[in-house]
């Protein structure tokens, strides 16, 4: 009697860990959210949570890449200087008096064909992903200081601010566009043979290759979709600033694989969701508008963000030592 | 285990949330282009010292020269309800959009050190037109109003060249013995200093001085005098007291250089804040007072 009463405890211990495990990153976002609620009068407003989603969106959108990339067993540290090269050539087009249109597809060509050359690199010359991409961060870095000179470029057509600053009602557009990213991002992971794919190839890659799934073809394409999203997040940034900055996107890769990360993506490949990336998004953007409203100083804020992201990696890592 | 990560994250908000402060006082928001620049901590450190005397809750957000940062923690401070914002812009063209957010909700915006292509309440930088009268006037006093002068100029059309350059000849017209004999722009670049500076010991005689509008064409000019083998004959005058000018003032090369005070600038700042929100008139534009720095 005892005996069974024991492992009826057991499954629900078991269940509630499991459940815990499952959501964990989320509990840790509304935990922050209800201590803020009380910390400050001004967290819990809807101008100040369109503000967060507004905020984190620009990250949030490379975050969908680089999630792809994660899962498919690899790493991009480019897309910070893919963003500033797509944003400073799209504004360098605008400058040069070409439409607008046609300026932002050029730009988000550049950052698909950057991403394109880093997958071609990774799968077909069997480079590895953290040397390519890092390679590819400098380069990029470095065109944007060839292209702009240097120097911010600005002053294009007021239309153009529509896409960063423009609201639809209450909701600014970047919001939007970060929304309907993470729905095809979570129906192309989810419901199409290439998700699957992904999946396969980052759980085990030989076993995918032997089961007949295009390895190379999978790399490169989530390397491209990277490089495409990374641009757009570049048309953002650049339209919201009003204005292309050569140092735009420094150190967004950090930030990036962090929300990747936090949102309980596994760093070996192979397991890890779009609504998890959503959750770690929003964990990083909560806390620096936090620490903001707080008034915490700016080298603190460093600090706390960098424990936090500690933290989390450390807790997903002992859990699965055992 | 598991329940640790809401537990840690929990208490790590707590821990942060004791450095949050409360009080009815003015809530100003003071945005830094980088506090990795030794400048801008000189200049947060002014405007904490200001508020702490005149009773002001000042939060310092820091955008690390990333105008992005910048703009999302201005964005936080309009939300926070700030009173005023005082933003020393990481650039003058990327902040507009989130000073039109802070102009939305009527929240005053100062700039200081660097402008904004805005409108704003009030510019806070340093007066470059007095500082070039500075550098003039000592000038004349060091060739007792006799001599003949070189000015190295700024990049054309920038306000530094343009305001330091109006104010070292405004003084300097004025004295009869002395005569500008030449103009040259040398981009505020040392290499540039130093080749333009040859090229003009080629071209002229008895040159008695130099002014500089920046230290780094004064330090490339004193390459050119010293393989001239002229260093004793000119005195050399720059402006914004860098590093090297400071120890090439020590070494006797440098006469003199003009130096900023972003201490004071911090405080100005605060003190144009209070007296802005105290409903009193603020001039447009305040300058900052300059110092000279000589051996």
């Amino acid at each position: 009697m005892e005996y069974a009463s024991n492992e009826q405890k057991d499954k629900y211990k078991e269940f509630i860990l499991q459940f815990l495990d499952k959501f964990k990153a989320g509990i840790g976002l509304l935990a922050m959210v209800i201590v803020m609620s009380f910390l400050s009068d001004r967290f819990l407003t809807l101008p100040n949570m369109l503000n967060i989603f507004r905020q984190v969106s620009i990250m949030g959108i490379m975050a969908v890449g680089m999630t792809m990339v994660i899962l498919a067993q690899g790493i991009d540290l480019s897309v910070g200087s893919i963003l500033a090269l797509s944003g400073a050539v799209t504004a360098g087009m605008m400058a040069g008096d070409t439409s607008m249109v046609l300026s932002v597809l050029i730009g988000l060509a550049v950052g698909t064909g950057l991403g394109l050359f880093n997958g071609l690199m990774i799968s077909k010359a069997k480079l590895p992903d953290f040397i390519v991409t890092l390679a590819m961060m400098s380069i990029a870095r470095g065109l944007v200081l060839v292209y702009t000179g240097g120097r911010p470029i600005s002053g294009f057509d007021p239309a153009f601010r529509t896409i960063g600053g423009g609201r639809v009602g209450m909701v600014p557009i970047p919001v939007i566009i970060f929304a309907v990213i993470l729905v095809i991002g979570y129906l192309v992971l989810n419901k199409t043979t290439f998700g699957r794919y992904i999946y396969a190839v980052g759980g085990n890659q030989q076993a995918a290759r032997l089961a007949g799934i295009n390895t190379d073809s999978i790399k490169i394409k989530v390397y491209a979709i990277s490089g495409f999203l990374s641009a757009v997040s570049g048309v953002i940034l650049t339209s919201r600033l009003n204005s292309a900055q050569p140092t735009a996107g420094v150190a967004y890769e950090l930030d990036v694989i962090a929300m990747v990360v936090l949102g309980g993506t596994s760093l070996v490949g192979g397991k890890g969701t779009i609504g998890g990336t959503l959750i770690g998004a929003l964990i990083i953007g909560v806390l620096n508008n936090s620490l903001n409203l707080l008034g915490v100083a700016s080298f603190y804020q460093e600090v706390a963000k960098g424990l936090v992201i500690l933290v989390a990696v450390l807790l997903d890592s002992l859990q699965h030592r055992d | 285990m598991k329940k640790l990560v809401a537990l840690v994250v929990v208490m790590s908000f707590m821990l942060v949330a004791g450095f949050a402060g409360a009080a009815e006082a003015y809530d100003v928001g003071l945005a830094i282009s980088t506090l990795d620049n030794p400048f801008f901590v000189d200049l947060a450190d002014g405007a904490e010292e200001a508020a702490e005397e005149l009773g002001v809750n000042l939060t310092v957000v820091d955008a690390g020269d990333d105008a992005a940062t910048q703009m999302s923690s201005v964005e936080d401070l309009v939300i926070q309800g700030m009173d005023l914002i005082a933003i020393n812009p990481v650039d003058g063209d990327a902040i507009v959009p989130a000073i039109e957010e802070a102009d939305m909700m009527n929240i005053p915006v100062i700039t200081v050190d660097r402008g904004a292509e805005t409108d704003v309440a009030v510019h806070i930088a340093s007066d470059n037109v007095e500082g070039g009268r500075m550098a003039a006037r000592y000038m004349a006093e060091m060739l007792e109003n006799q001599g003949r002068v070189i000015e190295l100029e700024g990049i054309p059309g920038t306000s530094a060249a343009r305001e330091r350059g109006e104010g070292f000849n405004e003084i300097m017209d004025e004295i009869e013995g002395i005569e500008i004999i030449a103009r040259q722009p040398a981009d505020f670049n040392r290499a540039q200093g130093m080749s333009v500076m040859e090229d003009l010991l080629e071209a002229h005689e008895n040159i008695d001085a130099v002014f500089a509008h920046n230290d780094e064409m004064a330090l490339g000019a004193i390459e050119a005098i010293d393989a001239a083998g002229l260093t004793d004959e000119i005195m050399v005058v720059g402006f914004d007291a860098i590093g090297d000018a400071l120890t090439a003032i020590e070494e006797g090369t440098l006469a003199a250089t003009i130096a900023q005070q972003p201490h004071e600038m911090g405080r100005l700042t605060i003190e144009m804040a209070v007296q802005l929100l105290d409903g009193e008139e603020v001039d447009e534009f305040v300058p900052v007072p300059l110092e000279l720095i000589t051996q």
